[in-house]
């Protein structure tokens, strides 16, 4: 069924502006709880090694403590395979530096903290082993269970055509760890009393929170609440539950009837709520000397924790983007003393693109072609890994219609050609692309009430993407009236199970569900029914979208960046991006179009200023704030124009949409490196691109 | 050390106890339940706390609540009265200028706050004449703030889902009234 767009399309104020902008919207550790208790968190001071002595004398002597958590007296929980992050204060092994391995609750925040400084632990110290060398003899190939797609993919001969195509690139491109930095820091407050357990969390999904609580504590579904109707940015952080949110169970088990409230400081931050690990990729492409592809190999290693297997999965859009009758992918990964990795907007596709986009312009350096020609000529007919034609795909239009916005075409090829007053000028392209995700098990409920009011109920989230605006717009569409007529009621496990806001697939998999829900209601009313003087109440699951397996389904996009380089400091400035996307239908024009530029922005940011830094010595993050760990401010953004064109996909879903919260960052740092490289000269192969890597001229 | 103060916030006058280590913004979130000001790095990094505090815009996590005994306190839910909009508030609405939200209240009373440092002539690091009083002006006198000056004196405020380029045409609506 394709829904028929009356209110998709239309552009429409967040319908969550006004409390916002007052700041009177309430995030999870905001909620009015009567005489809540405050948490605070004693952190690993080694990186691995076990606890020998616990001294909490003078913490719980200090007035005003309730109680000091460890792995003593802390409740017992059952960790769910995979989830060994969750393990905290159930032995005594240290498995990285500034895990949690104690926990003081007091009455108010100030006392907690104080309290936890006067923790003692003592250790047995054994060596730990943190850095991430391409060299090592330890990788693995990561389970492809969680990842949709293969692991190792092995098409023709490769590297008999590497050895004989007539232009050769062989070039190996690193990413830094980056970490989400939500503004809203990971928060939770609970309340654990006779009639249950209730849980406030920020976070992108509230049934899957539910589903771990449940299994660590033992619990029936029925007697826990977890709320999360605000999220205050999340990036893929706060897609899985985290260690504080254990933390803060284990406490509220202790205090009942008392709620609990605990917020990671920002420092926290870099140690409990995952990031994106730094990648090592190599990138061999032969080519014909007009610039067509014959062989392509990609290899990508990244590194994980002790606790849980999470590879950075870089080559899964190697075989989507271009054509290449030779393909070849390797994914590795090891492990390493170090906290978990996790998801990070356009988890693998983010990083791969980074070193593919870059190769792909050395490539056009080497044939003497331009990057956009390049690209075109290397368009697929099908999907060149699984043969199925694509939904829809239009690549080659978002690079044409960027190229003339951009005015590509007096572009001068020559690299270092253009200095104003000291400042060397640059312009780059690369293309952007992420799949069109659906995930499976959400249910939606749609009451209609005789007064014309539509209430749709599911347990979505909104965490800056627009949800509660753009999932208002689908389901007016799909009951087939005004946006004013629905109330969407999201964030909350009191409604129908939903999956989480991650891989870009919200409104594909709660829409797609809501849809199915308008059509039974509609039907239960019959043409031009009424509805009865009770109401009428409808339930319904996710359907399956059985062009799935027919056909390849993927956003692509062009970006397209112009870099001013000091050619004193190697200082650089974006003051232009433009991105150009064919993601299907946009619900709402206004808040996708922030999405993407969101996108584009922070991958300026990992372009020139993200790179958490780790000290091998004690296995920790230097950086670890926003002082020193800098993302875009301000300041460092110039002009971002967005340009989606328009796109009919009746395959993806009900509504024709492909998702738009991460497309955007893919692709934007190889723009703005290619763009480097054309105003100096130099290509930086290492993310991210500060000047003492631009001053070595 | 607890101690009693007085703040007058949003127009309302408060009496409340706090210990001599509560900052000014957790004075306002956790004894007062105004939560509009929001903690993201509790450090001065982030500008999220952002309040007026006796008419100028401070980091209120930066400032210890004992130390403001009898302060004039405006958060981005004082700035809305009877009920309306700021107009600032009303051209970040309209210019989609924030996504999650969280950062927005500190963003929008710091650009209310900085306004008024620029009408005052305060220059900023990327004002061209530090002695000239005219920094509001984008060359011409109009009185309209040049993009550059509003991305440079909003740069304490940070936002990670990154709506910059729709902040500065939002606060540049407001400033060229």
């Amino acid at each position: 069924m394709t829904v028929t767009a009356r209110a998709m399309g239309e552009v429409i104020d967040r319908i969550d502006g006004p409390d916002k902008v007052r700041g009177v919207a309430r995030y999870a550790f905001e909620q009015p709880l009567d005489h809540p208790a405050y948490l605070y968190p004693v952190q690993s001071t080694i990186a691995r090694g076990r606890i020998i002595g616990i001294d909490c004398r003078s913490a719980s002597s200090t007035p005003g403590v309730l109680m000091v958590l460890n792995q003593y007296n802390a409740p017992r929980t059952n960790i769910p395979a995979g989830q060994g992050e969750l393990n905290i204060l159930q032995s005594d092994r240290v498995a990285f530096r500034n895990q949690f391995v104690a926990g003081v609750i007091a009455e108010t925040s100030e006392i907690a903290r104080h309290a936890a400084s006067l923790v003692r632990l003592e250790y047995q110290e054994e060596p730990h082993d943190v850095e991430l060398h391409g060299d090592r003899d330890d990788f693995w190939v990561p389970s492809a269970a969680s990842a949709q797609f293969p692991m190792e993919l092995d098409k023709g001969d490769v590297d008999a055509v590497l050895t004989s195509a007539p232009v050769r690139l062989d070039r190996v491109y690193t990413t830094a760890r980056q970490y989400h930095n939500p503004l809203e820091p990971h928060t939770t407050a609970a309340l654990w009393s006779e009639d249950g357990l209730t849980l406030y969390v920020s976070t992108q999904g509230v049934s899957g929170i539910r589903d771990v609580v449940t299994a660590l504590f033992g619990l029936d579904p029925g007697r826990v609440r977890v709320v999360s109707s605000n999220v205050g940015g999340a990036f893929g952080s706060k897609v899985h539950a985290n260690p504080d949110v254990v933390l803060t169970l284990l406490a509220a088990r202790m205090v009942p009837n008392r709620p609990v409230k605990f917020a990671l400081t920002r420092q926290q931050m870099f140690s409990q709520a995952g990031y994106r690990p730094p990648t090592v990729q190599r990138l061999q492409i032969g080519a014909e000397r007009d610039g067509r592809i014959m062989a392509f190999s990609h290899s990508s290693t990244s590194a994980t924790s002790k606790l849980v297997e999470y590879a950075e999965h870089c080559t899964r859009p190697t075989a989507t983007i271009y054509a290449a009758p030779n393909l070849r992918t390797r994914q590795l990964v090891t492990s390493l003393d170090v906290p978990t990795p996790c998801i990070m907007r356009a988890p693998g596709d983010c990083p791969g693109m980074f070193a593919i986009e870059c190769a792909m312009d050395e490539l056009a350096v080497e044939c003497g072609i331009d990057p956009i020609e390049l690209r075109i000529r290397n368009e697929p007919e099908i999907h060149p890994a699984s043969g199925l034609p694509f939904s829809s795909r239009n690549l080659i239009g978002c690079l044409q219609e960027g190229a003339q916005r951009f005015d590509w075409e007096h572009r001068d090829p020559k690299p270092r050609a253009r200095n104003e007053l000291g400042w060397l000028v640059g312009t780059g392209v690369a293309a952007s692309t992420y799949h069109a995700l659906q995930q499976s098990g959400s249910m939606a409920t749609i009451r209609a009430d005789p007064d014309g009011r539509y209430t749709v109920l599911i347990a979505a989230a909104d965490m800056g993407t627009g949800t509660w605006t753009a999932l208002t717009q689908v389901a007016a569409d799909a009951l087939g009236v005004p946006v004013g007529s629905v109330d969407l009621r999201i964030g909350d496990t009191a409604y129908p199970n939903a999956s989480s806001a991650g891989g870009s697939s919200g409104i594909a998999s709660w829409g797609a569900v809501i849809c199915e829900a308008a059509g039974q209601l509609r039907d239960r009313l019959g043409r031009g029914g009424s509805i009865p003087r009770q109401g009428l109440e409808v339930t319904a699951r996710m359907p399956e979208n059985r062009y799935a397996s027919q056909y390849a389904l993927h956003s692509f996009g062009a970006q397209f960046a112009e870099v001013r380089v000091n050619a004193e400091t190697g200082e650089v400035r974006v003051p232009r991006l433009l991105g150009v996307f064919a993601a299907g239908r946009i619900v709402n024009p206004k808040t996708a179009r922030s999405q993407l530029l969101g996108g584009m922005t922070m991958g300026l940011s990992m372009a020139l200023h993200e790179e958490g830094v780790l000290d091998p010595r004690f296995g920790h993050v230097v950086n670890q704030d926003l002082a020193t760990y800098h993302v875009s401010s301000n300041a460092d953004v110039g002009d971002v124009e967005v340009h989606c064109l328009d796109e009919d996909d009746p395959y993806v879903n009900p509504m024709g949409t492909k998702g738009v919260g991460e497309l955007g960052i893919v692709g934007t740092a190889a723009a703005i490196a290619n763009a480097v490289y054309h105003a100096t000269g130099v290509r930086i192969r290492d993310l991210p691109i500060t000047l003492d890597k631009l001053v070595a001229w | 050390m607890d101690v009693e103060i007085s703040l007058r916030v949003d127009g309302a006058e408060h009496r409340l106890v706090v210990d001599t280590r509560t900052s000014l913004l957790d004075a306002l979130r956790e004894r007062l339940g105004n939560t509009s000001p929001k903690k993201g790095c509790d450090h001065g990094q982030c500008g999220a706390c952002t309040v007026l505090l006796d008419g100028r815009r401070v980091n209120s996590c930066l400032a210890l609540a004992v130390a403001h005994q009898g302060a004039q306190i405006v958060t981005a839910a004082g700035l809305a009265q009877d009920g309306a909009l700021h107009p600032m508030q009303e051209s970040f609405i309209r210019h989609d200028a924030f996504q999650c939200g969280y950062c927005t209240p500190g963003q929008i009373v710091s650009a209310v706050g900085m306004l008024d440092e620029a009408r005052a002539g305060w220059p900023s690091a990327v004002t061209p004449d530090f002695a000239s009083s005219n920094v509001s002006a984008d060359g011409g006198g109009s009185g309209v703030l040049v993009e550059d000056e509003i991305r440079e004196r909003m740069s304490g405020n940070l936002c990670r889902c990154a709506a910059y380029a729709n902040i500065v045409p939002a606060v540049k609506e407001v400033a060229g009234r």
